[in-house]
């Protein structure tokens, strides 16, 4: 199966960033993380040009959570863990709107694990967002599952004692097709990895680096902003992927082993042990979509979708000709 | 000719052994001959190996339940002998493979016919004169037995012919041929048996014939399912779980109509994708059973805080825990009505035949759309796995009924995306407590979801008299329903107006009572039968008023507890006196039903407990 371009639903004139804040006051600590996070998003629907009206955001329960409040678009709050079971039912039945899904690591990773995983392997053409803090914020500050072991940032009465998680590894091997890490106050970084992966046709995971002032006192806004010693020279903190060598695109999705090989070094590079933090994209694959699969097994969506398929004439009388679903009982 | 317009026959063997398939194949030769049929199925958690059966009852006028004696066991394999051969009547027939089965140890009425076949003969004659392997046509065992029992009820070859040409179709054609030889050597066997053609139940003719093809043979599962696609659903999540998947597969299968279904990595995920798609606009249903269905809870409650017109079956089986997975109950009524956290408007509608069944699944999305609001289809087991000959549906008076959804307001110019860009109150506070709905991707209409307490807007709010008005909107949907939902889709008095006894019941009971009323009045008993099927909102007046005027009360379910009768008391105030009640698994027999009735009208007993059923 050929994979497609992606065709993003676009206004001649864009909506500038302002335009696609809602009227919510924002209920955020002040310095939080959350913050570089929402505002990236209306930059990267602004500058995608993206009709905002067919951008539909959903969000998982938390401080993260709040998002979908915050974006003038259709927006969705749903339940806690819970945000890709409604981006993928939403964009299955309506592959014309935008879905974008955004939650805490919590949220994904932990009472969403599951989801997470199998979302890998269905490939719906959406983009998300984990807001990694590393804390359960909006209930105080427990650990998340990517909490390093033997950390304890004040919310904790006691040292962390189970291991982290490395989301980015996980995703490669669920079969996510875009894979990358941001960091909240890294603005620029953070508006264009999030257009990548709205741009990318397929499941893109965007892991940001989120500070949680309030909760998480071992990684706030300075440890992101501090100069590290690496083989004896004083360095940023935080690099990018693309000023290195490695480049997590898969050239050609065809070749198998090619695939494997490149997945290999992408879950390795997720892995490195460093003191530094590498943003960028650590894999990206064109492959085709859950809808594409659909449309190959069920010819009667070829070209169409379950949403625009009709089923009744003006009068309301229902058009579905019953026929062929009852031959195999009629006696 | 046979005089018997009503009997009762039976096939079983191991899980595996094509007992399903004998009994589609026997179903639907009845069914051409022109019979009526009900056929309930009854099997183990197991895949091969357990023992499971399916009984078919088949008579001359329509038929919707099952008596419990057998009129004619048929067998190709010894366990279903030894379990089942005390069932037979006097007068009644065993057809049993003599190599396996030694009928002289069974326990049986001495009366009882017996019809040897020597299965291993006929398949090995048959492979010779194929000229294949005997090994590859063990199958066929099952249309001998089949065969074997049509001969003995005096339905003729062309009979078998027409029913096997109707099973086998397209890349299966092929197989008529092996199962028809086969089938006319059982007739041979059979009719080379002295007295065969005196077989005190033999049928008597079908002489009001329906037209070919004009019926339908089917099950519950399937019934529902038919009555999703009629209402337009195009996308259903499931996770596997019996007896919810027969629908999820069957629906599966129907390409032709676009339909997506879904099988979701658990039933969590299944009900937040339907909440996602029928928010989107998508008609759209998850099923499930019990485990499944007590995972849905935070969702169905999302669904009822957010507006959203999901539609869940439930296809009820026994419980609590994983219980009897396989088996029927009506375990899930008080559950269904009460199921998430805090309080919300929820439609809950229980279907009692296949009819209702299709009405149901159609009227479902209906309701749901009209009151935004979870719609719960309960179908239990006996339902969803029973076939049944039945008329076509009827589909003439269907009408969808979306509600209101709101497309672009005059103000949105496409040249100008500022205007579609303003908020839409898309909970407005309105008498109805309806508020018009806007699909994501409509310009204008933006506004927002959220499981929180919310302002029109959607937004998240704390504020006691928003919280006030919003809980009041709400439930203002639930009286708005009470009031436009048809009265003959809500409940149903069958029978005299006015009875010896009003026997209440639901669900898979319909069709029992009915049957058991024809038998009651024979009996010398007028009774009537009161059906619920809409159980939220309740129509209580009526309920009330039905039963405040009867002479007498009492109420069949299959359930521990009465769950119905505790709905009725909590609704009208009204006590029913009279509680029958099973819950073994098995569905409830005609014959359990009529004696049970005797029970209360005779010795006036207050609780009556039914186990019949292997
Ligand atoms: C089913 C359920 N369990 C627990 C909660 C309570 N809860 C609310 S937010 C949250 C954790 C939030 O942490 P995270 O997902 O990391 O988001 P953050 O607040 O850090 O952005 C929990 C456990 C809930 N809302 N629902
Ligand atoms: S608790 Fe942490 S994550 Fe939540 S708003 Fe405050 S700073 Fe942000
Ligand atoms: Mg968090």
């Amino acid at each position: 199966m050929a994979t497609k371009q992606q065709q993003l639903p676009t206004l001649a004139t864009k909506v500038k960033p302002f335009q696609l804040k809602s009227e919510k006051p924002i209920d955020w600590c002040p310095g939080c993380g959350d913050f570089g996070i929402v505002n990236a998003v209306q930059q990267a629907v602004s500058e995608l040009g993206l009709v905002p009206w067919k951008v539909n955001f959903f969000t998982g329960i938390g401080c993260s959570g709040k998002s979908s409040q915050y974006l003038q678009a259709y927006g969705v709050h749903t339940l806690h863990g819970r945000v890709l079971p409604y981006a993928l039912g939403s964009k299955i039945v309506n592959p014309d709107n935008v879905v974008l899904a955004a939650g805490g690591d919590g949220d994904g990773y932990g009472i969403g694990g599951g989801h997470f995983l199998h979302a890998g392997r269905r490939n719906v053409d959406i983009t998300y967002i984990v807001f990694n803090n590393e804390v359960y914020g909006l209930t105080k500050g427990q650990a998340s599952p990517t909490l390093e072991v033997g950390m304890q940032p004040k919310s904790l009465a006691l040292p962390h004692i189970s291991q982290s998680i490395n989301p980015l590894a996980l995703a490669i091997a669920a079969g996510y097709t875009f894979v990358a890490r941001s960091y909240s106050f890294d603005a620029k970084h953070l508006k264009q990895t999030i257009m990548a992966a709205i741009e990318h046709r397929g499941i893109s995971l965007v892991d940001v680096h989120q500070p949680c002032p309030t909760y998480n006192d071992l990684h706030p806004k300075e440890y992101y902003s501090e100069k590290v010693i690496e083989n004896g020279t004083e360095m940023p903190r935080v690099y990018y992927l693309d000023d290195t060598d490695y480049n997590g695109v898969v050239a050609d999705s065809t070749d198998a082993e090619a695939v494997n090989a490149k997945k290999i070094e992408a879950i390795e590079r997720a892995y490195k042990r460093e003191e530094r933090i590498a943003l960028g994209v650590y894999w990206k694959i064109d492959m085709p979509t859950y809808e594409d699969r659909l449309q190959s097994v069920i010819p009667a969506l070829q070209g169409t979708s379950p949403i625009t398929i009709p089923f009744h004439d003006e009068d309301m009388i229902p058009t579905t000709d019953l026929s062929y679903a009852y031959e195999e009982f009629l006696v | 000719m046979g005089v018997i317009t009503d009997t009762s026959w039976m096939i079983g063997g191991p899980q595996g052994s094509g007992v399903d398939s004998s009994a589609t194949l026997f179903a639907r030769s009845m069914a051409v001959a022109g019979y009526w049929v009900y056929g309930k199925r009854e099997y183990h958690s197991n895949i091969k190996g357990a023992h499971s059966y399916f009984h078919l009852r088949v008579k001359t006028t329509p038929v919707r339940s099952h008596i419990d004696p057998i009129h004619l066991l048929s067998t190709f394999e010894d366990s279903t002998a030894e379990i089942h051969a005390h069932e037979i009547v006097a007068g009644g027939a065993l057809i049993y493979d003599p190599s396996v089965t030694k009928p002289e140890t069974l326990e049986m009425d001495a009366s009882v016919k017996l019809f040897p076949i020597e299965f291993e003969t006929i398949i090995r004659d048959l492979a010779e004169e194929l000229g294949k392997p005997a090994a590859k046509l063990a199958i066929v065992k099952n249309t001998i037995a089949v065969a074997a029992s049509l001969a003995l009820y005096g339905v003729g070859l062309d009979v078998l012919e027409e029913a096997l040409k109707g099973l086998f179709r397209g890349k299966k054609a092929g197989l008529v041929g092996v199962n028809l030889a086969a089938g006319k050597k059982a007739y041979q066997v059979i009719q080379s048996v002295e007295g065969w053609d005196t077989f005190a139940y033999r049928l008597a003719p079908q002489t009001n014939k329906p037209e070919p093809n004009s019926r339908l043979l089917m099950n519950g599962a399937a019934a529902c399912g038919i009555g999703k696609l009629k209402a337009g659903c195009r996308f259903q999540t499931y996770y596997s779980i019996t007896p919810a998947v027969d629908e999820c597969i069957w629906l599966e299968q129907q390409t032709e109509y676009g339909i997506v279904v879904y099988q979701a990595e658990d039933e969590i995920a299944s009900i937040n994708m339907a909440n996602g798609a029928a928010y989107t606009g998508a008609r759209t249903s998850t099923a499930t059973s019990g485990p499944g269905f007590c995972l849905k809870a935070e969702g169905i409650g999302w669904a009822g805080m957010n507006e959203v017109p999901t539609v869940i079956t439930n296809y009820q089986r026994g419980g609590p825990s994983t219980g009897l997975p396989t088996r029927n109950e009506q375990g899930d009524l008080l559950f269904a009505l009460n199921i998430g956290h805090g309080d919300f408007p929820r439609i809950v509608v229980a279907s009692g035949d296949m009819e209702e069944c299709f009405e149901d699944g159609f009227n479902a999305f209906n309701f749901a759309e009209r009151y935004q609001t979870p719609t719960i289809l309960l179908i239990d087991k006996a339902l969803a796995n029973s076939t049944q000959t039945i008329p076509k549906f009827a589909e003439k008076h269907l009408r969808i009924d979306r509600g209101q959804i709101v497309g672009a307001p005059e103000s949105f110019n496409p040249e100008d995306p500022a205007t579609g860009l303003p908020k839409f109150n898309r909970f407005k506070v309105t008498e109805s407590g309806i508020s018009p709905r806007s699909l994501p991707g409509t310009p204008g209409r933006i506004h927002f979801l959220t499981g929180d307490e919310h302002t029109e807007y959607g937004v998240i709010t704390e504020k006691p008299e928003i919280r006030i008005a919003m809980m009041d909107k709400r439930d203002r949907k639930l009286h708005t329903a009470a009031r436009e939902i048809p009265q003959d889709l809500q409940f149903k008095l069958y029978g005299p107006e006015q009875a010896d006894i009003t026997i209440v019941g639901w669900g898979s009971s319909k069709g029992i009572i009915i049957d058991a009323l024809d038998e009651l009045k024979a009996q010398g008993v007028t009774a009537n039968y009161l059906h619920i099927r809409l159980m939220s909102p309740f129509p209580a007046e009526k309920v009330a008023e039905i039963l405040t005027n009867a002479k007498k009360t009492m109420i069949i379910e299959s359930n521990f507890s009465n769950q119905l009768a505790k709905v009725i008391k909590m609704e009208t105030g009204i006590t029913i006196p009279h509680h029958v009640a099973k819950y073994t698994g098995r569905p409830i027999s005609q014959c359990e039903a009529v004696s049970a009735v005797q029970e209360v009208l005779t010795k006036n007993s207050r609780k009556v407990m039914l186990s019949c059923g292997h």
